[in-house]
């Protein structure tokens, strides 16, 4: 079956969904900030709260990115193994990237990482950062999800001894504490347990795309509860909401192993989906 | 309290701020980040004249959006960055140029000493990029471009830029750290 999309519809809409990621959240992410504004009883925090909830609203009114940090480029690909582009994926999701870093425009984010130079257009070696995963059926289902770095620099990953699976609560405690109000808080905090040192790290990062209203285990809600414990609040001004969720994702992992990897997302939870192919 | 402050700032003017307060400023600020820091501190060394003054100065710790208009440069989105990356340098910067201010979020780790006497740093809340732009009037213009869109000195006309919160204020009192101490506090207590 073919995906009937030709290589430049593909860019065009490719770079229309990085500008609805940088402009506006989902509305789950919306709707989580909106609670918090109304649940929280410190002034400031509240403040803070409110600024938030009105620069959303500019930066749709004005069609401009909600934040400066536009954000380094990643994409989630859910590649279905009947889908044909007939084009190459990559190259055409590099030249979207481009487009939409001229077109919205995005802040050029990308630099080597040693001599720290600029590509000035949001492309580099493995940028944008594509995790592709392969799935049956004959769509492709691309994710867009610019991070900025005031909350990925707050990112940390532990390898536990096996023994050690109640210490992992107490890890996302001390990473959120060293962090306070330098990932831009209220956060969505991802945690990936197993696999690997980098499996972990995946995991950790898909779980931020989970529904902030999706129901939350055990494990998820006692962090998250004790995550706002700590009275850090929105920006580390102090307040009850410093995470608006918890996603905990796992694998399996060796015997021996517990990895564990937080990612941290800052308030602006940005990602948007779009499905090619399917039935036509 | 709140208060409307015009750069350049006067030693007078930050005096009387207390961390809580709510602080306006209309005028000039300067951004500079990493690399900007770094910059400043090594011709400090080598004893180079900066192409700019930081005395009585407002330091945005911000990389903006800016796109390239046929009238000039236009701010698209600028909100603050993390401040607590320039942490180690500020010591320096301040002892080496009379900053008076110094917006940014999330706090600065171990810095209210040097702050003291001296200088405040004032919160703007992360990530409202969108909003800050609108109380960014002009582009005055721009130093080190060189370094990059986001690392170079952009010198931005603003009005009534805010609402900022003194985190820090000229006295050695840090909000920041205050909510730090009773986050590391409940966590002792979680742990045992």
């Amino acid at each position: 079956m073919s995906s009937k999309i030709s290589r430049e519809n593909f860019i065009r809409s490719i770079a229309d969904l990085l500008r609805k990621a940088e402009i506006e959240l989902p509305d789950d992410v919306e709707s989580a900030l909106r609670k918090a504004e109304t649940a929280e009883e410190s002034q400031v925090a509240k403040s803070q709260l409110q600024a938030i909830l009105k620069n959303l609203e500019i930066a749709k009114k004005h069609g401009v990115p909600m934040c400066q940090d536009t954000g380094i480029m990643i994409f989630f690909a859910e590649f279905g193994t009947e889908f044909q582009p007939g084009f190459d994926l990559e190259a055409a999701l590099r030249e979207a990237v481009i487009l939409a870093t001229a077109e919205v425009p995005l802040r050029p984010n990308a630099v080597d990482p040693l001599t720290r130079k600029n590509s000035g257009d949001n492309t580099g070696v493995g940028i944008p950062d594509i995790h592709w995963k392969l799935v049956p059926g004959n769509q492709l289902k691309i994710t867009a999800a610019p991070k900025g770095a005031g909350s990925e620099n707050m990112s940390a990953l532990r390898m536990f001894n096996p023994t050690e699976t109640g210490n992992i609560r107490n890890f996302v405690l001390e990473t959120i504490v060293n962090a306070c109000g330098m990932p831009c808080p209220p956060l969505t905090i991802g945690v990936g347990i197993g696999g690997s040192s980098d499996a972990a790290a995946r995991l950790a990062k898909e779980a931020l795309l989970e529904p902030l209203d999706a129901p939350m285990n055990g494990l998820e809600r006692e962090i998250l509860e004790t995550v706002n414990s700590l009275g850090i609040g929105c920006m580390g001004l102090g307040g009850s909401t410093t995470a608006l969720a918890v996603h905990v994702k796992t694998a399996s992992c060796h015997t021996a192993s517990l990895p564990v990897a937080i990612n941290i997302q800052c308030w602006a939870n940005r990602h948007a989906s779009i499905v090619f192919g399917g039935d036509e | 309290m709140e208060y409307h402050l015009q750069t350049p700032l006067k030693k007078e003017d930050i005096e009387k701020l207390n961390a809580g307060d709510v602080v306006y400023i209309s005028g000039e600020l300067l951004t500079a980040r990493d690399e900007a820091h770094a910059r400043i501190l090594e011709m400090k060394e080598k004893g180079e004249k900066l192409p700019f003054s930081l005395e009585g100065a407002v330091i945005y710790h911000c990389g903006p959006l800016m796109q390239q208009t046929e009238s000039g440069w236009k701010v698209i989105s600028a909100g603050p960055t993390t401040s607590g990356r320039m942490s180690k340098m500020t010591p320096s910067l301040l002892k080496a140029h009379e900053v008076r201010a110094i917006i940014g979020k999330g706090g600065m780790k171990g810095i209210a000493s040097a702050l003291e006497n001296k200088c405040v740093y004032l919160a703007y809340t992360g990530g409202c990029a969108a909003l800050a732009a609108e109380l960014i009037k002009e582009v005055n213009t721009v130093y080190w471009l060189d370094l990059g869109m986001p690392e170079a000195v952009w010198v931005l006309r603003v009005e009534e830029f805010g609402p900022l919160i003194v985190g820090i204020d000229s006295k050695g009192k840090d909000i920041f750290a205050e909510v730090r101490e009773r986050a590391e506090k409940v966590l002792e207590k979680l742990q045992k």
